[in-house]
């Protein structure tokens, strides 16, 4: 793995270079807080944040997307025949995201793209990224990517991690997609040799200063009903209001709605981010509904992060510990709490639990 | 890699309605390309989604046999926006079909095995397509007994008549045909809700013998410990759930229950499988 | 106010001892700085987790919606009104409710702290009017006039307007307040720049829906963004959609809005919702003499008919 330095000219230059053959999204600030935008000509990403409020998925899988596309004009040939939408495969490249938000992308993969099914729309738009990681050199309290299997200099999911070190730039490319985009931007330049052992060191640190944690150690052995039935949900549940916030600002959160929308004679089939947490979500057209209460569907999302998707891949959770919905959640319901109770449940001596709290 | 939400482009070929109450349609659909009924190669079990553009998608159980060429047959009850529209829509009409989507029932399993299909209401569709492609002559050695528990409201409610009528005259399957009550003095089969004519006609559970329960939540609820006391394994009871659906291939994220999704690990569940799964259905 | 907590606890405790309710509902301390947690207490082990501080600031009125038994409820002010809206509306009756009155000075916004703060909060301190910041390597006085939520800081209703229980004295009420300040800035705009300011203003919207669902008055069983049958609104990020959510919700309000401020804490974009309902609240006042949630005895103004009505706006 090569170590570059970046220089701040050939960072700027190397970005205008990349806008010739990439769409470039980074993070800008907008009021108080960072979000990922394209950039324009002339526009830098900027590197002083936490985090951006919403996570990058957006970038690969949109809120809204067009799928298919028809025409409802019975004059027409192609009347009421439905097609495909082209989908996005010109490159993009991600400056500056955080490895939290890029390892995201490889645990929803396994959802887009199993070996049954490709969610074509998905693939192609991953496929045609590159993922420019930006290290952080301190995290925020609610942060817990170390126990959400990455780290503050975590590289899963990144084509070229990006280190800073004061007001040095360094680039480590981690795969062929990155070396390329390195050698088109021209990052060339080998760091100076004593630059790994500074940045490890930085590593280091910046590991230290995660002060939250989560134990996940024991989802996988618990028995999948039991804990489903555990005593705590109701309670946990109690201040939720049932919003979409969570599961909108979740790097991880990857369920959608199909909608056909028309204006005059043309139409689209769309998919919209959807959201575990309105009862619209599984109700029958009968009226019927699987997750009547708030607390069930409260149950859902963390059953569904912390032992259905633990259970189905072996892979860990489906969360990279990057504090979002606890940061966004207007009724403090905070993951690391829920994630502790549920691995800490003993169903045995549940009965015992409840009468101590 | 083929995107799999393009739906395959069809047409109405006929519309039957089934029931006196007009709440249920069977659907016929030709292909426009004939090279994509191929590719819609399905067994008894599965289901479709019924696309109609500036609607959106149903998921609705296949009711027509693989046995069966040159179409396609969904049974649709009328309930939602889409299945209304579909209601209304004429023979020639153009719509899509996606699929075939889920899991069949595991015919593997049940070749040399005595079956006993028990049916409930509408839900009876793809058990119609099971019935069709047991019975036919290909097929038919490949099992053993065949019994058929099937139920409506009332005579008019049944799905799917003539065939029953047919079904009824053979010798190698056994039809249970009953209906809650009637005043038909014309009715020749039997008068009582599905359960209790499972408790009178079903044979004992065997390692042999296999139950698939297709209906209503109340029908099943009071069919299930019937199977029990007549010995059935929770392994030999195969069932098929419903949950809404959008994607219909276990990627929306919408009808799981625990782990498992109804559309692509499901629909077809065995009852010791339901056992170990939440009750979110 | 945070001398409030020991009373809250000691009432709560009587409340569940002597069996006159069955939970009392109130907050908790939160995992992150100036986020505490609506939470019921059935027990006196939970009951000692019951707080108050400055960072109260969701309306618990919308946790007792056609709540079943007895339920003991900590209210400030804007709560209480939007208790007797929910009595006025049938949403929960008046005999099946213990309201523990908290005389109010205003809610802290988390998001102005945060901006003057400098970096990331770790904890927050209070002592009377005094707020103290503090995290890595800072540590930081704050006035908590300077920081409140804009609604607390032009509220006219800061005590219970209806309680079983006073907590504390009350508080004074603020008399130079104008709540509608910003609504006059807007009523004066072209419709030019009203379209653009209105357009701005919601276009971070996710559709998350967390201002409906904090807001007391959203109870509808099924919103009319969520009717499928037939579907009024389209679900994407299509602006018409966002903006006839919006606006619709706003006028679904109209009269009943208590002006807590809920719907712009939830709202994790920060969107200055109230823009909208303020607007109608100040023609309630203005047309009707009406301010949401004072009193039992009357029904709100759009839900009855008189014939001196104004209707010079109907053109």
């Amino acid at each position: 793995m090569t170590l570059i330095k970046i220089d701040r000219q050939t960072w700027a230059d190397g970005i205008e270079k990349a806008k010739l053959a990439y769409r470039v999204f980074g993070p800008v600030k907008e009021k108080n807080d960072h979000e990922f935008k394209q950039l324009d000509k002339g526009e830098m990403p900027d590197f002083s944040l936490q985090n951006t409020r919403l996570s990058p998925k957006a970038i690969v899988y949109p809120q809204s997307q067009i799928m298919l596309t028809y025409s409802l004009d019975e004059s027409r040939d192609d009347c009421r025949i439905m097609k495909e939408v082209e989908n996005v495969t010109a490159p993009q490249l991600v400056l500056g995201i955080r490895p939290c938000d890029a390892l995201a992308f490889p645990i929803v993969r396994r959802n887009f793209d199993s070996p049954e099914y490709q969610d074509t729309y998905w693939i192609k738009a991953y496929e045609a990224t590159t993922f420019v990681g930006l290290a952080c050199n301190a995290a925020c309290s609610t942060c817990f990517c170390t126990s959400a299997g990455t780290g503050p200099f975590g590289e899963t999911g990144q084509d070229i991690l990006l280190m800073q070190d004061g007001d040095a730039l360094y680039a480590k490319i981690l795969t062929p997609k990155g070396e390329a985009l390195a050698a088109s931007m021209g990052w060339s330049k080998p760091a100076e040799p004593d630059a790994a052992g500074k940045l490890d060191a930085l590593k280091t640190k910046a590991e230290a200063s995660i002060t939250a944690s989560v134990s996940t150690d024991k989802l996988k052995d618990k028995i999948l009903l039991e804990l489903y039935g555990a005593p705590f949900w109701e309670e946990e549940a109690f201040s939720c209001i049932n919003c979409g916030t969570c599961t909108y600002v979740c790097p991880t959160c990857w369920c959608f709605d199909v909608q056909d929308e028309t204006h005059g004679l043309s139409g689209v089939r769309m998919r919209n981010w959807d959201s575990c947490m309105s009862p619209l979500f599984t109700i029958h057209a009968s009226g019927h509904n699987p997750r009547t209460q708030k607390y069930e569907r409260v149950r859902q999302r963390f059953m569904h992060k912390l032992k259905y998707y633990v259970d189905k891949y072996d892979k860990g959770i489906q969360c990279v510990g990057c504090g979002r919905c606890i940061r966004m959640c207007p009724v403090n319901i905070d993951i690391r709490r829920i994630c502790d109770k549920m691995n800490r449940f003993d169903a045995k001596s549940c009965a015992c639990d409840i009468a101590s709290s | 890699m083929q995107n799999p939400y393009l739906p395959y482009p069809v047409r109405i070929d006929e519309i039957i309605t089934e029931t006196e109450d007009k709440s249920l349609k069977t659907f016929k659909f030709v292909f426009i390309n004939p090279d994509d009924e191929k590719k819609f190669a399905y067994e008894s079990g599965q289901f479709g989604e019924l696309s109609i553009p500036g609607l959106g998608e149903i998921p609705i159980g296949i009711a027509s046999s693989p046995m069966e060429k040159g179409f396609i047959k969904f049974t649709v009850f009328k309930t939602g926006k889409v299945t209304s529209y579909l209601h209304a829509m004429k023979v020639g009409d153009i719509m899509g079909v996606r699929g075939p989507l889920g899991h069949p029932f595991p015919w593997e399993t049940l070749q040399g095995k005595n079956i006993v299909i028990i049916g409930g209401g509408f839900a009876f569709t793809t058990l119609r397509s099971s019935i069709i492609s047991i019975l036919d002559p290909a097929n038919r050695s490949k099992f053993k007994d065949i019994h058929v528990i099937y139920g409506a409201r009332s005579p008019g409610m049944l799905l799917y008549k003539d065939e029953l009528q047919a079904w009824a005259q053979r010798d190698d399957i056994h039809m249970n045909i009953t209906v809650d009550g009637t005043n038909d003095p014309n009715w020749k089969f039997l008068t009582g809700f599905v359960p209790t004519i499972t408790e009178q006609k079903a044979p004992p559970g065997s390692p042999d013998t296999y139950a698939i329960v297709c209906g209503p939540p109340i029908m099943i609820k009071f069919t299930q410990p019937v199977l029990d006391n007549l010995g059935y394994s929770h392994d030999n009871i195969i069932m098929s759930l419903e949950n809404r659906m959008k994607c219909g291939i276990g990627i929306c994220g919408r009808c799981n229950i625990g782990k498992s999704f109804v559309c692509k690990d499901g629909p077809v569940f065995t009852l010791s499988q339901l056992n170990n799964m939440p009750k979110e259905y | 106010m945070t001398e409030y907590t020991d009373k809250i606890q000691e009432i709560a405790k009587r409340l569940l001892a002597e069996g006159k309710v069955e939970m009392v509902i109130g907050f908790r301390k939160g995992t992150v700085p100036m986020m505490n947690q609506p939470h019921y207490a059935a027990s006196a082990a939970s009951v000692n987790e019951l707080i108050w501080d400055s960072n109260c600031a969701l309306n618990l009125a919308n946790y007792v919606t056609d709540k079943k038994g007895t339920i003991g409820i900590v209210a400030k002010g804007c709560d209480s009104r939007n208790l007797v809206t929910h009595i006025v509306e049938n949403k929960i009756r008046r005999e099946q409710l213990y309201i523990i009155g908290v005389p109010c000075t205003g809610m802290v916004d988390h998001r102005k702290v945060s901006a003057m703060a400098g970096g990331e909060i770790l904890s927050m301190e209070e002592a009377g009017d005094d707020l103290t910041v503090s995290g890595q390597g800072f540590s930081k006085k704050i006035s908590k006039a300077d920081v409140l939520q804009e609604n607390c800081a032009s509220c006219t209703h800061r005590n219970p307007v209806i309680h079983d229980e006073l907590i504390g004295n009350p508080v004074a009420e603020q008399t130079d307040a104008d709540p509608y300040a910003s609504v006059r800035r807007v009523e004066d705009m072209t419709p030019d720049e009203k379209w653009n300011y209105f357009e701005k203003l919601i276009s971070p919207c996710i559709r998350c829906y967390a201002c409906r669902n904090a807001c007391p008055l959203c109870y509808c069983p099924t919103c009319f963004v969520d009717e499928s049958k037939p579907q009024w609104v389209g679900k994407s990020q299509d602006a018409i959609d966002v903006r006839t959510f919006h606006l619709l919700r706003a006028y679904h309000c109209a009269g009943r809005c208590t002006d807590c401020g809920a719907c712009e804490r939830a709202c994790p974009m920060g969107i200055k919702i109230r823009e909208f309902t303020k607007k109608l609240n100040k023609d309630c006042q203005e047309l009707y003499g009406w301010e949401a949630g004072l009193t039992l005895d009357q029904r709100p103004p759009l839900d009855s008919f008189k014939t001196d009505d104004p209707q010079e706006f109907i053109k």
